[in-house]
């Protein structure tokens, strides 16, 4: 069994993780800060995404960065490279389906956060700086990374969007979840089941995380 | 240096229009919950922004809505103790104080954390979590943060409301110590009027968010002049006011009562306290009325007697009188039986609405 898709799908997800992952924190923070009118309208468009079809998505993104779009075919004349059919295409379009999981996450946690400590810190001089990084992230630490750990998941699940903009390329641009459905197309059904568990494995171990998190939060606040 | 406050806030149907000045010493604000007491303080702190004002301190402008002026809370040196105290969570007791010093730009004057420590009783909680400590703890530790910092101004806000009654007495005591050392301008906010009279000199009430003139605090509890001070001020007996040829008219009571007070036609109301309406042997007299008893309770070192005029309308809010006497001289008193109560002319308290 050729395990590049596995590989492919960690390398994916992982690095959508990570620029989700700073993004959405950014957004969350703006936004909680934002007058009741922005709020609402930014809120809208950055949630666009999860309740979008994943096709509608790689849809947006094919006639945005394919070659023909505008930005894929000024990065194909100035730089020379294809912003599509590659492996790490994938990650334009999981970063993008992913995105408001660690938005909405964080910016609940952010509201859900004690102001009277912001206020204090501001009045005991510590500056907003310090208390974004030592206060306010500290103490949300728990819908930090539970954000982080749905976007990851959400990301190795990624097929619709992923699919449009990779296509299916053995050994190049395959993930887990298009080679599921190559194989069955194929009727490959015993190496289908194969990559079935080890998705089921990486979804458990995901799920079981995310649980234990909020648990350890209950018995914080016991 | 004194502190100038006159600003005016609006947040949906609340609005907030305070003015008063605060010198060296303890000032009290107070009022009842919701009149906009945590906004101020927060408005002064630099944590909210008043739509419209002046905040200043000794000739430092931390607020001025003309000249655009609105000073960053970490520049104000304006020490806000919160009821909830606001430690930070994530942070042992010695990391929330060392976090306060370090963030100081003249760290040779500061205190050390040793010494803050010392100073607030904390020994052996340097690496406890806030909630690992007891509310007073926490208080202290919060004081002793806001110490740290080195503030100019000290503002408290309902310090011992969420603490039991015994921590509370302690912890009073501690304030009190804490304010006297500081020797700066302090406000204690607070809608409990037995704090402010032991805590403060001078006062001033706030109610549905405006403020009126700041007065001593022994003027305000001898004489209240309008009935959301007199209220606060913890009487509990009013009545509707109409001036009469013989003095004052209480409506709500059916009697006409002499006043030795000043009373005008700006007078509505009547205030007059439970421990001065007294039962009267005699049957008529100056300020003598007959009333039936409601209801006798006794209290922890008296009796309440609950009485309600013969005379009074059927349609009265304030017509029940709260009387308050040694348990000796309740005695033989007993619901439904009548009794006349008489009230010296220099007990009745004039006040405006």
């Amino acid at each position: 069994m050729d395990l590049f898709p596995l590989w492919n799908s960690v390398r994916v997800a992982g690095i959508s993780t990570f620029i989700t992952f700073f993004a959405g924190i950014l957004a969350a923070y703006y936004v909680s800060f934002a007058p009741r009118a922005v709020k609402g309208a930014c809120d809208c468009v950055l949630t666009l995404p999860m309740v979008l079809p994943p096709t509608v998505v790689g849809f947006f993104l094919l006639k945005t960065i394919g070659p023909l779009g505008p930005v894929g075919s000024r990065v194909l004349s100035v730089f020379g490279f294809k912003m599509t059919m590659t492996w790490y295409s994938a990650i334009f379009a999981t970063t993008i389906v992913t995105f408001p999981l660690m938005y909405r996450t964080v910016r609940g946690a952010f509201e859900a956060f004690d102001m009277d400590l912001q206020y204090s810190g501001q009045t005991l001089g510590l500056s907003d700086t310090y208390l974004f990084w030592h206060v306010r992230l500290p103490n949300c630490k728990q819908g930090i990374l539970s954000g982080t750990v749905l976007a990851f998941a959400r990301a190795l699940g990624e097929y619709g969007a992923t699919t449009m903009v990779t296509g299916y390329i053995p050994g190049r641009t395959a993930t887990i979840s298009t080679t599921v459905y190559q194989l069955w197309r194929e009727g490959s059904d015993s190496l289908a089941y194969k990559w079935v568990f080890v998705n089921l494995a990486i979804s458990f171990v995901v799920l079981i995380s995310v649980n234990m998190l909020e648990t350890g939060k209950r018995s914080v606040t016991v | 240096m004194s502190l100038y406050v006159d600003i005016r806030y609006r947040a949906g149907k609340f609005r907030l229009d305070a003015e008063f000045e605060a010198a060296p010493g303890v000032m009290g604000l107070l009022g009842a919950s919701g009149c906009g007491k945590s906004m101020t303080l927060k408005c002064i702190a630099g944590v909210v922004r008043p739509d419209e004002g002046i905040i200043s301190y000794g000739g430092r402008v931390f607020f001025d809505s003309r000249r655009k002026i609105d000073l960053p809370p970490q520049v104000r040196g304006v020490g806000l103790l919160f009821q909830n105290c606001a430690l930070f969570p994530n942070m042992t007791l010695a990391r929330n104080i060392t976090a306060v010093l370090k963030a100081r730009k003249d760290r040779d004057d500061a205190p050390s954390a040793a010494s803050l420590v010392k100073k607030f009783h904390l020994e052996g909680l340097e690496n406890h979590y806030p909630e690992n400590m007891s509310g007073g703890q926490r208080q202290r530790a919060a004081l002793a943060c806001i110490m740290a910092r080195g503030p100019s101004v000290l503002m408290l806000d309902e310090p011992l409301s969420a603490l039991d009654s015994y921590l509370r007495w302690q912890l009073e005591g501690e304030l009190s110590r804490v304010a006297s050392e500081f020797g700066g301008v302090t406000l204690y906010v607070s809608h409990n009027r037995d704090e402010v009279y032991r805590m403060c000199s001078h006062v001033c009430v706030m109610n549905a968010g405006r403020t009126e003139p700041v007065r001593s605090i022994d003027d305000l509890f001898e004489s209240p002049d309008t009935l959301a001070s007199c209220l606060l001020s913890g009487c509990k007996n009013y009545s509707r006011a109409g001036i009469s040829p013989r003095g004052i008219r209480a409506l709500d009571w059916g009697a006409e009562l002499e006043c030795a007070l000043r009373f005008g036609p700006e007078t509505e109301y009547i205030g007059v306290r439970s421990h001065y309406v007294r039962k009267s042997d005699a049957k008529t007299g100056t300020n003598v009325f007959a009333c039936r008893i409601e209801r006798v309770t006794r209290d922890v070192f008296g009796t309440i007697v609950n009485v309600i005029p013969l005379g009074a309308p059927s349609d009265g809010d304030f017509s029940r009188i709260r009387m308050e006497m040694p348990r000796e001289e309740a005695a033989d008193l007993r619901a439904g039986d009548e009794i006349y109560v008489r009230i010296k002319p220099e007990d009745v308290m004039p006040l405006k609405s």
